[in-house]
């Protein structure tokens, strides 16, 4: 987590060429890899074989977040702790390759009998539950690119309503493949600035011409504040409202007037009795495609008017591309940093703001920003026309 | 019991393990109480054996195997068979 925070601090790209297969047909080649993961570094070839890339991202962030919250393993009830967790294509990865060693051979069945837990994207929450023993509720959400914001508003029902004390949250995608890359150029959803990938990211920027593939996980512990308190858990913040709506407009493109989406903005405002001159930071889900940029603007300025222009807007994506399920979870964590160190992170690659977003806005360009949020607003619109708005406030006693 | 076979079963299976010393493995091990593999698992060695030795298992006598020297001694028939 230091690293990838102090990453977007400095705005550094994650992204460059992709290396896992051959991009000579693709019309995208480029792609934010995750750097520095080697399978067999953190499991054995058992353990590999019943697990997906997405479970193994997962497994790894969980594995980091449950250290840092420092439980009393000795104390913690296991029966109160769940795991939800968010991924928009699940095991894609496994079940292309498993595909094409079947058709390239004489298509004879030799599948692996644990191929299909590779596959499924339920394997994620099952393996994390089995590794600690945590009986709770125990489920996958997904919403395409929404996906873990759907998790992590699940966890905060869960334990509202007091099923769990503790919910393991997150997201995990691991899609940089032939299938994905190739279906989402066929939706021209992609940036294909192949010759100059740390600037294909570009939200907010005149000459965007789509999003770049993203991976990796995000684990969040969610903890009821009582629970929390109980313990002496440090808390990075409390996530005060959740908003979700859906666009009814196409299963692709964004409504242009952003009227769910402002549903959903205002959804979370409201579950959280917050007000509009309250948020100070949003977390956009800025992907860096021109009909989404414009679209979540639009929204933002239809509901924050003149306010709009004092809040901090950047978007993660521009440096760590666009992770689809995993999307939100990851942003969160960004947003707990934002809280806990008050600087916000910048917005990388706005040459030229676009001309049809509003001039004075501060969009974070270029350079983080000091800054004190009390609360910060996550937006996260999938595929489908699925909006989810997460609501983060700093912990006050 | 054939040692070369013994050999190659249990680099195999220390492999699959992630155990870095072979000795894990011996022939009086038993899967599922020592060597802690469960049924998915042992279904996923099974292929790999059958690989390797390139002989085909029948499902009923393979999950009677539940020690290292039984599964060895079963490929040592099989192999002999062929």
């Amino acid at each position: 987590m230091a690293d990838y925070w102090g990453n977007l601090l400095k705005g550094v790209s994650g992204a460059s060429h992709i290396t896992y297969f051959d991009t000579t047909k693709f019309k995208t080649k480029i792609a934010c890899q995750l750097k520095g993961f080697e399978p067999s570094d953190h499991f054995v070839p058992l353990e590999l074989s019943k697990l997906d890339r997405s479970a193994q991202y997962a497994l790894l962030s969980t594995a980091e977040a449950l250290g840092d919250a420092s439980f009393d393993w000795d104390r913690l009830d296991k029966d109160r702790v769940g795991v939800v967790f968010g991924t928009g294509i699940g095991g894609l990865s496994s079940s292309e390759a498993a595909v094409q060693q079947y058709m390239l051979q004489d298509r004879t069945p030799r599948f692996s009998p644990s191929h299909l837990l590779r596959v499924l994207s339920n394997t994620v929450a099952a393996s994390i539950a089995l590794k600690y023993g945590f009986t709770g509720p125990n489920y996958i959400t997904t919403s395409a690119c929404a996906s873990s914001a759907n998790a992590i508003a699940d966890a905060c029902y869960a334990i509202a309503l007091g099923k769990s004390d503790v919910i393991v949250t997150g997201g995990t995608e691991s899609s940089i493949i032939e299938l994905a890359v190739g279906g989402f150029n066929a939706m021209r959803a992609l940036s294909t600035r192949n010759d100059d990938p740390e600037h294909a990211s570009r939200p907010f920027d005149r000459d965007r011409d789509g999003f770049v593939m993203g991976e990796g996980a995000a684990t969040l512990i969610l903890e009821s504040l009582d629970h929390a308190k109980a313990r002496g858990a440090r808390i990075y913040a409390e996530v005060v409202g959740v908003g979700m709506s859906a666009d009814t407009y196409n299963i692709v493109a964004p409504d242009p007037n952003g009227k769910a989406a402002v549903q959903s903005m205002v959804g979370a405002l409201q579950s959280a009795d917050v007000r509009l001159e309250e948020v100070d930071y949003i977390n956009t889900h800025g992907t860096s495609t021109k009909l989404g940029d414009l679209s979540e603007c639009h929204a933002i300025e239809s509901l924050f008017g003149d306010l709009a222009p004092k809040l901090a807007i950047n978007s993660t994506k521009s440096m760590i591309g666009h992770l689809l399920g995993a999307g939100p979870a990851v942003e969160s964590v960004a947003i707990c940093c934002t809280i806990r160190d008050s600087l916000v992170h910048p917005t990388i690659n706005i040459e030229h703001l676009d001309p049809q977003l509003p001039a004075n806005w501060n969009y974070v360009p270029g350079e983080a920003i000091s800054r004190e949020v009390n609360v910060a607003m996550s937006n996260s619109f999938g595929f489908g026309g699925h909006n989810v708005t997460l609501l983060y406030k700093k912990y006050q006693e | 019991m054939s040692e070369e076979i013994f050999q190659k079963v249990q680099k195999i299976i220390a492999e699959k393990l992630g155990m870095k010393n072979l000795d894990g493995v011996t022939p009086e091990k038993s899967f599922t109480n020592d060597l802690g593999i469960d049924s998915l698992d042992r279904e996923e060695l099974m292929v790999e054996f059958e690989n390797v030795f390139e002989i085909k298992f029948s499902e009923e006598d393979a999950e009677k195997i539940d020690k290292v020297s039984d599964l060895v001694e079963y490929i040592e028939s099989l192999l002999a068979s062929k």
